[in-house]
């Protein structure tokens, strides 16, 4: 198994958005001040002076900072909710949050990782204003008692081969319950590690573990269903 | 559990497997998985599963209406703060 990923950003130079319009990031950044006070290694290039201007009242630095990141806290927010709709809602969501807190930012950690974390926090109170449970129960999961037919201990023919469906787990993960989803991606995809994510979620590591790996068996089960329907055709 | 792990029956050993699978620990080698076919091909999937989570999902873009409506949101709440007499 891979090792944490957390730093999977990289600065963008696609154009920015600003007020609506697109802009080249390089001419956007043409007028920026060099007024602020963080640690210049939590920031990537221009994102010094984006702060500064944000904190200042400018709304077209917030734009630039919205098209630097926003793809990353979409796609975040799609892979913990797994629906377009809400996860466009809560980016928005994200971006308000950042612009009301963006004054706490003090540069204990790289921006990039404060947003992701922030956004993290606004799906998870969504989630829970929403009365899904975050730690899901299914006792199925569990391996079955000895001496009873275990849903592991089939044969060898039932076990992926090859290489796995991107889109087919793509689709199984969208379709988890809410709990296992959140720990799957938290972990395998966005690479946090089991007491950042039991900390989040308020649980013991344990848990999150047992969360993880449930979510792994039905991810399992999804794409051997999955494939056994495509030899079948 | 302070038996001979090769003595572990496949409940107990899967029973075991959420502890025992982290990043770093090469379960391959556990003595169960050694000597059970089964419990090893469950295992090679997990961390298929796993590898195969790094992949998943690229980067997308949000519709322009987000920006369209966290600009609005952001003028709302501008206009909640400031006295009403100021005018563009």
């Amino acid at each position: 198994m891979s090792d944490p990923r957390l730093s999977t950003h990289s600065p963008e130079t696609a154009p920015c958005l600003v007020a609506g319009k697109a802009v080249p990031a390089a001419q956007a950044d043409s007028s920026v001040s060099t007024d602020t006070d963080l640690p210049q290694h939590v920031l990537h290039p221009g994102e010094t002076d984006l702060l500064a201007r944000i904190r200042n009242g400018d709304n077209l630095a917030f734009a630039q900072l919205y098209s630097l990141h926003k793809r990353r806290i979409y796609s975040l927010c799609l892979r913990m909710v797994g629906n377009v709709s809400e996860a466009e809602d809560l980016t928005q969501e994200a971006f308000l949050q950042l612009h009301r807190k963006i004054a706490t930012f003090r540069g204990d950690s790289a921006f990039s990782t404060w947003l992701h974390r922030l956004t993290i926090n606004v799906v998870l109170m969504y989630l829970r204003k929403k009365g899904l449970s975050l730690l899901s129960m299914d006792e199925a999961m569990e391996p079955a008692p000895q001496g009873s037919p275990g849903r592991s201990f089939g044969a060898l023919d039932l076990t992926l081969t090859g290489s796995i469906d991107r889109m087919a787990l793509e689709r199984a993960v969208s379709n988890l319950p809410a709990g296992y989803r959140i720990v799957f991606v938290l972990h395998d995809v966005e690479g946090y590690g089991h007491p950042e994510i039991a900390s989040m979620l308020d649980c013991s590591i344990g848990n999150s573990k047992s969360q993880l790996h449930k979510a792994r068996l039905k991810l399992r089960d999804a794409l051997r269903t999955f494939s056994g329907n495509k030899t079948q055709r | 559990m302070t038996e001979d792990p090769r003595a572990l029956t496949c409940y107990q050993f899967q029973t075991l497997l959420p502890e025992l699978i982290s990043p770093g620990t090469n379960l391959a080698a556990h003595p169960h998985i050694e000597q059970c076919p089964i419990c090893g091909a469950l295992l090679d999937d997990l961390e298929s599963i796993s590898e195969a989570a790094r992949l998943l999902f690229p980067i997308a873009e949000p519709s322009e209406g987000v920006w369209e409506q966290i600009e609005s949101a952001i003028e709302e709440e501008k206009g909640c703060l400031e006295p009403e007499d100021e005018e563009e």
